[in-house]
């Protein structure tokens, strides 16, 4: 017997994992959602993460001891006093290498991502808000590039026209596009049926004023969240690029290609490889996590505002009943 | 408290997990057999916890800190999780309000009414098969056999509820627990499942809770009723002596927020909102919205629950003192007022969605200060004609004037002029403004549209505007997100007010509010409406609201105006026999009226201050 109704089961079952104390209070639109989540424990990790890795990446090409390209050691020599790294596979410093290897990568990496999200989001906002026959034929084009996995479609571009850098943020760009583009639309959707857009409409507003002034304001918790998935996918990218041969070029440092060239040492001097993937994951994972709370953070104000609201969003009058 | 009481609440309290801010607390009433009470609040009363917790269940973040809840003999807040889930359905059962989210909608009615039986460990009372048994519980709640055989979303809404009604009440439980079970039904199928809780509860001698925020249903359903509010029972008493007398100014003040269809008492509001959990101050909760407060008598301590006459107990300390009323009933307002030019014309307006037509040939004329009302149940097309009118619905045929001028579809492809001219309030307020934008921005809005106003003559009107709506230039700087559900709906408004329309198109503007913020807004429309001679569409479900502010009244059924006259003449000697069964079908809150007359602060009188 089903006492309690599948909904209050849900409630307990199915919520998302929201605890209480995680909602920090007064989370409105006026305290950014940011704030919010800089105020959680998930929020502070996760940037606390991301931002050293990036104070590597900015820091580092400062306090480099040696020259990145600088043959100072014999190959794969155990760390010592003046190589607290060792050396890798041509005997330059790891240290200096990784301290430098990074703020390329991470810049082309900021780079595709906002060309990516940016034209991902104005096909979604266009698509979502005009819709009709320029949403089917944004979507079925959005389709065909989501048929090719993202870095086969980037080596496609890249094979193509050789290795440049702005094809690489192209290329990254034009991977992410799709993927951002399906889920703004889809966000776009939602909020493009809510009854302030048909009172913006009702007084015939601009439609560009609608997409920015109405409905792009309303996106701000989606498009975070996108832009930090794919900013660690934009870096992946751009490291198997390079891992590959075809991003960043050597003999200049960066953090994929030090993976590359000295995989056949990793018995020898395993810091090699393992600075650079460690600097590597603990971005993806600060960012990841900091993604998760502003996700959270973004849900629990929409959630309260869901609990508040007595009616659903759409009026139940409509219901055209049989 | 009787010996054989089915049902017996004493001190409980439900607090915030962590916080330990209590939501409920000194909640205390007994039950007897066949005996049914209602639990009326507004939102935030804590009625639904109460309700959640006779089951032994508190929402996420809420825990049930102390009390007991014995039902049937049994202490449910002792017993372990796996007990619980025997105890729940087979001696507490439970009905949600939405029987659409209560029903498996992958399975077939039959399969999962036998999925109750067969999962009752005690077996049949008088050894009939399962199938006897689904047979005897299905007429009980009188459900065509062919129901069995349906998945819910092939019912209606009261056909689903009555299911669900029937998967509570089959195991015979001793209390039962019903949480807003008609809300969302029209009110002929509302009358009809109120009919069958009832005949069920008495025959089977079952406990029943009935939680509304409906004082009509209360008063049709139920012996008993406790009044909550900010988490406490604030009076509880038979339902005759409560409707008939109350002694809390609360109660009072409910009582004289719900509009009735007997008579056109203005509508008495209450200001302000319950205190939150955590929120609530010292001293009586009620004392900040309290005509009676006084400061240190109510503001110092918790009054107690007092018993005052028989089973009469109410939680004021004044109760001696005060002798608050009802308003007052008067013969129609609405009645006077000078007919002017017709501001909007429809003609023969046939609307569908897709192939579907919903509104068939509807004709009327709207004059200048004048206020229509639009009554019908859901799915009659009163929403779609509003829309069309307005310009959202857009696929439909007839002719639409405004002034002698030819309204187009479209809202987009009308002229600025109509457009400001005919202005629309929305259901709900909580879609209709912006989330992410200030108070200021939204009023100001139309203002942008069609005027080049300064940025500050802007301001100056919006605020203005706020004022008209019982608002002030303080919320300017706001979110939506900041406020509550009646000044979202100022505020919606207020937006369509700045820009001084003629015709204001009101879509069941207060469906979504309680009935004390519902009563200060249908105030106000009427004040507006006055002051600036603005011409008003009412749409509505609710026949109460009609009399209290429309001239005329058209009611629509299946897409057509069945009956369209004054409004005293539809309500006192309807025509129609569809309006007729509206009118019987209603449920009426029984209460003796105050001498007429009274102006609407006069609802409470204070001997001896």
């Amino acid at each position: 017997m089903r006492a309690i109704s599948p909904a209050a089961d849900a409630q307990i079952a199915g919520a998302p994992p929201l605890e209480l104390e995680e909602l920090p209070a007064g989370v409105g639109p006026r305290d950014s959602v940011l704030r919010g989540v800089f105020r959680t424990t998930r929020g502070r990790i996760g940037a606390g993460l991301a931002l050293l890795v990036v104070l590597v990446a900015v820091i580092g090409p400062f306090v480099a001891p040696h020259s990145p390209t600088e043959f100072v050691g014999p190959p794969f020599a155990k760390p010592s006093s003046a190589f607290p790294l060792g050396t890798d596979t041509l005997g330059r410093d790891v240290l200096s290498r990784t301290l430098k290897g990074g703020w390329e990568l991470l810049l082309l990496g900021l780079a595709g991502t906002a060309a990516g999200v940016l034209l991902g989001a104005t096909i979604g906002v266009v698509a979502a808000f005009r819709g009709g026959l320029l949403d089917a034929v944004l979507m079925r084009g959005v389709d065909v590039v989501l048929a090719f996995p993202q870095l086969v479609f980037a080596l496609l571009l890249v094979s193509v026209v050789g290795p440049k850098l702005w094809l690489v943020v192209l290329a990254v760009a034009v991977a992410h596009a799709p993927q951002v583009g399906r889920v703004i639309r889809s966000a776009a959707l939602d909020v493009s049926e809510r009854d302030f857009i048909s009172s913006a409409e009702l007084i015939a507003l601009p439609q560009r004023e609608i997409i920015f002034s109405e409905i792009l304001p309303n996106l701000t918790s989606p498009l975070m969240v996108e832009t930090g998935i794919r900013l660690t996918y934009s870096v992946i990218i751009i490291a198997g690029l390079s891992f590959l041969g075809f991003g960043l070029q050597p003999p200049e440092p960066n953090w994929a290609v030090m993976i590359n060239e000295n995989r056949g040492g990793l018995s020898a001097n395993s810091w090699a490889i393992v600075a650079p993937a460690f600097l590597l994951a603990l971005l993806t994972i600060g960012v990841n996590t900091l993604t998760d709370a502003i996700a959270r953070v973004s849900l629990g104000v929409d959630g309260r505002r869901a609990a508040t609201a007595v009616v659903p969003a759409r009026p139940p009058a409509l219901e055209v009943r049989e | 408290m009787s010996a054989e009481a089915r049902l017996v609440v004493s001190d409980l309290r439900v607090v915030v997990t962590g916080t330990g801010a209590d939501v409920v607390d000194e909640v205390a009433f007994s039950l007897d057999a066949g005996e049914t009470l209602g639990l009326v609040g507004e939102s935030g009363s804590g009625k639904t916890t109460v309700a959640l917790a006779l089951l032994g269940h508190a929402r996420r973040g809420l825990t049930i800190d102390s009390g007991t809840v014995i039902a049937d003999g049994i202490d449910l807040l002792t017993l372990r999780p796996k007990e619980l889930q025997g105890i729940r359905g087979s001696r507490v059962a439970y009905v949600p309000q939405d029987p659409a989210s209560a029903l498996n909608p992958a399975l077939k009615i039959g399969r999962q009414l036998r999925d109750v039986f067969r999962k009752d460990r005690s077996g049949s009372k008088d050894g009939d098969s399962i199938d006897a048994r689904v047979e005897n519980v299905l007429a009980a709640v009188r459900l065509d056999e062919a129901a069995l055989s349906a998945y819910p979303h092939q019912l209606s809404g009261g056909q689903q509820q009555r299911a669900a009604i029937a998967m509570a009440f089959a195991l015979r439980p001793g209390v039962i627990v019903l949480d807003e079970p008609t809300t969302g039904l029209d009110v002929t199928t509302q009358r009809h499942v109120l009919s069958t809780i009832r005949t069920l509860c008495a025959d089977e001698g079952i406990a029943a809770i009935f939680v509304s925020h409906d004082l009509a249903v209360i008063g049709e359903l139920a012996d008993r009723v406790a009044v909550m509010y900010a988490g406490r029972v604030s009076e509880i008493g038979a339902i005759a002596e409560v409707f008939n007398s109350p002694k809390h100014p609360y109660t009072v003040g409910l009582l004289g927020a719900v509009p009735s269809t007997d008579r056109a008492h203005p509508l008495t509001g209450m200001e302000g909102e319950p205190p939150r959990p955590g929120e609530r101050p010292a001293g009586c909760f009620f004392a900040p919205r309290c005509p009676f407060c006084r400061p240190h008598v109510c503001t110092d301590d918790e009054p107690p629950l007092d018993l005052i006459a028989g089973s009469h107990s109410v939680r004021c300390v004044r109760v001696g003192e005060i002798a608050p009323r009802v308003g007052a009933g008067s013969e129609g307002f609405a009645t006077a007022r000078a007919a002017g030019a017709a501001v909007l014309t429809v003609r023969d307006l046939r609307a569908s969605y897709g192939a579907k037509q919903v509104v068939h040939g509807v004709d009327l004329e709207l004059d200048d200060g004048e206020c229509l009302a639009v009554v019908g149940e859901s799915g009659s097309g009163k929403t779609t004609l509003a829309r069309c009118i307005v310009g959202l619905h857009q696929r439909w045929q007839g002719e639409l004037d405004w002034r002698g001028q030819r309204l187009v579809k479209a809202a987009r492809q009308r002229t600025p002029e109509s457009l400001r001219a005919v202005q629309y309030v929305f259901q709900n307020p909580y879609g209709s403004l912006n989330p992410r934008k200030p108070i200021r921005h939204i009023v100001e809005q139309p203002l942008r549209r069609f005027t080049d106003l300064s940025r500050g003559e802007r301001g100056r009107r919006a605020v203005a505007a706020l004022e008209a709506t019982a608002l002030s230039a303080s919320f300017l700087n706001r979110y939506p997100g900041e406020l509550s559900g009646g000044e979202r709906q100022r505020v919606a408004i207020a937006r369509a007010l700045v820009i001084e329309p003629e015709v204001l198109v009101c879509d069941e503007i207060t469906s979504s509010l309680d009935v004390s913020v519902q009563a200060a807004i249908v105030e106000m429309l009427r004040d507006l409406q006055a002051e600036r001679r603005l011409a008003l569409i009412i749409i509505t479900h609710n026949l109460g609201l009609v009399r209290s502010i429309a001239d005329r009244v058209a009611v629509m059924h299946d897409g057509r105006f069945v009956e369209q006259a004054r409004t005293s003449q539809v309500l006192d000697s309807p025509q129609d026999g569809y309006t007729k069964r509206l009118l019987a079908d209603l449920p009426h809150i029984a209460t003796a009226t105050a001498e007429p007359g009274l102006p609407p602060e006069a609802w409470l009188t204070q001997p001896g201050t």
